[in-house]
């Protein structure tokens, strides 16, 4: 089975993160991963997406024109990319910084106060692992104690505090639907 | 088997060259490949290698050529307009007959051109690219398994040859994430310098290392020597993929992150419609499958050729040459950094059996 994601925002709210995430989640269950980002010049403030497939079988072209799953976690990716996702695909929206509601009725769409949820967690910067908790349990493209090796292992570094706000974060997301 | 390792396709290039045995990376940044130059500016002092950063692309070039002179594998990685100034350079190592890998992470031109995944780059490196009569070995990874796996040939090939080898990859494959696995590990310190490095002259004949020789028949005798030496290359080392391209009424020919989408999409057309669709997948660019080629256009069953490139037609005239346009060849490119979908791509093929019906 292959999943793929879009997943799009700006600059520094962690939308490659999300990305590499899956990638490596899926690599340590033994399945194939292409992560495959796009984003300008900018460190910061600039738009971010990135593409990410998990699949059972070598993965072919890394180029989508419709995809499964699209993550938008500001307003111009939700505008630029609602239109993309494919029939009977999912929408994941950050309702915390999109105000707007999909018209769309041939795709599932889902609403989550990321940025909310995160700082109940611990932290607003963890808004990007809500979102990935959130899709981590509808699509279950890997399983949940994978993601959370995966995250001790990329957040570590950073301190234990990190490492535990992440896992609540993606606590928080895994039990929001 | 090792473990697979989730890497970005520059850095997987620069380690799979440490994995090769390299340890001299001489270069200058250029997007999209600079992960390379990062990744070995962290990895090449724990194995006792060097990295520099040169003041120029000209300047990294010229410190391959004198490290390949000294018998060492060396490499350098750059961009399309990096690889311009580094052309002149690569004429003297060819000329010199000096193994040297260079990777050309290709964005879209010309001019400085953008950051987006390109196929432009392909006459430059496949009809010489500097000035004099010299050829490049160039070879066109589809994937991070295979551009890992390509480094390893890159150096053995450069080697055999005592010829530059040119990577020939795009934004693309240096930027994407891919599980990947190195099959070995060669200790550098078992290598035995080559009998005619320049490696200080001990109780031997002195070694010469020279592009040229200003007599007129000396010179030309040395031509023809490299010359002799590509004919065997030609012969001896082309490489490609074939899917159904044998079985298949019109044969798709694509190379890169071109032929990686195009077998996609040719996939989806033989599953759904069991269309007759196959793909020819040059691994080797230069040398470029002409025997191949020409196999397929002699075929009664191939109605027509098709290439897709990221440039505005490079390696179509390739096709066209060594298919003696026996069957009429069709052309699809995109260019700017843009990549067509294997939606894109299925379309055209669709308007290509058409015509031919």
């Amino acid at each position: 089975m292959e999943i793929e994601l879009l997943a799009a925002g700006f600059g520094g709210q962690g939308v490659m993160v999300i990305g590499q995430f899956m990638a490596a989640a899926s690599v340590k269950e033994n399945k194939y991963a292409l992560f495959y980002p796009s984003y300008g010049p900018a460190m910061r403030g600039g738009t971010a997406n990135c593409t990410v497939v998990s699949s059972d079988e070598p993965i072919g072209s890394p180029i989508f024109t419709a995809h499964q799953n699209v993550m938008a976690l500001n307003l111009p990716s939700f505008d630029k990319f609602e239109s993309t996702v494919q029939p009977n695909g999912k929408l994941f929206i950050n309702s915390s910084l999109i105000d707007k509601k999909s018209d769309r009725k041939d795709i599932e769409c889902i609403y989550v106060p990321s940025n909310e949820m995160a700082i109940e967690a611990g932290s607003n910067l963890a808004a990007n692992i809500v979102m990935l908790g959130v899709f981590l349990k509808l699509t279950q493209f890997a399983k949940k104690e994978t993601m959370e090796q995966v995250i001790q292992e990329k957040f570590g570094r950073k301190g234990e505090k990190i490492v535990s706000i992440n896992l609540k974060a993606l606590d928080a997301g895994y039990n929001f639907v | 088997m090792s473990e697979k390792i989730l890497m970005k396709g520059a850095e997987a290039i620069g380690e799979a060259a440490i994995k090769a045995g390299c340890r001299l990376f001489f270069g200058y940044p250029i997007t999209p490949q600079n992960e390379a130059p990062a990744y070995m500016s962290k990895r090449m002092p724990e194995v006792n290698g060097t990295f520099l950063q040169a003041e120029s692309e000209v300047s990294a070039i010229n410190m391959l050529y004198g490290a390949a002179g000294a018998g060492h594998r060396v490499m350098t990685s750059s961009s399309s307009p990096g690889i311009s100034l580094m052309m002149e350079g690569l004429s003297y190592i060819a000329g010199a007959q000096l193994p040297v890998v260079v990777v050309n992470v290709m964005r879209g031109g010309p001019g400085l051109g953008g950051i987006g995944p390109a196929q432009a780059d392909y006459f430059q490196s496949t009809k010489g690219g500097g000035h004099g009569d010299f050829r490049i070995i160039t070879l066109a990874p589809a994937d991070l398994q295979e551009q890992v796996d390509i480094m390893y040939d890159a150096f053995d090939l450069a080697d055999k040859y005592r010829n530059p080898v040119m990577v020939l990859t795009d934004g693309l494959l240096g930027q994407i994430m891919e599980a990947v696995e190195f099959k070995t590990e060669l200790d550098p310190s078992s290598f035995k310098p080559p009998a005619w490095a320049v490696t200080g002259r001990k109780n031997r004949p002195k070694n010469l290392i020279n592009s040229f020789d200003l007599d007129l028949d000396g010179l030309e005798r040395h031509n023809h020597e490299i010359q002799a030496k590509y004919k065997t290359i030609q012969e001896k080392e082309v490489k490609f993929e074939s899917f159904h391209a044998e079985d298949s009424e019109i044969v798709v020919v694509a190379y890169g992150t071109m032929g990686r989408i195009c077998k996609t999409a040719i996939r989806k057309m033989r599953e759904k419609e069991n269309a007759s669709v196959g793909l020819l997948r040059p691994i080797t660019l230069w040398p470029f499958p002409e025997k191949k080629m020409l196999e397929l256009a002699q075929k009664p069953s191939v109605k027509a050729f098709c290439t897709f490139e990221l440039s505005a037609g490079q390696m179509v005239e390739d096709v066209r040459l060594y298919s003696k346009e026996l069957k009429p060849v069709h052309f699809h490119g995109r260019t700017g950094g843009n990549v067509p979908s294997p939606e894109e791509v299925i379309e055209k093929i669709k308007s290509v059996q058409k015509e031919a019906r």
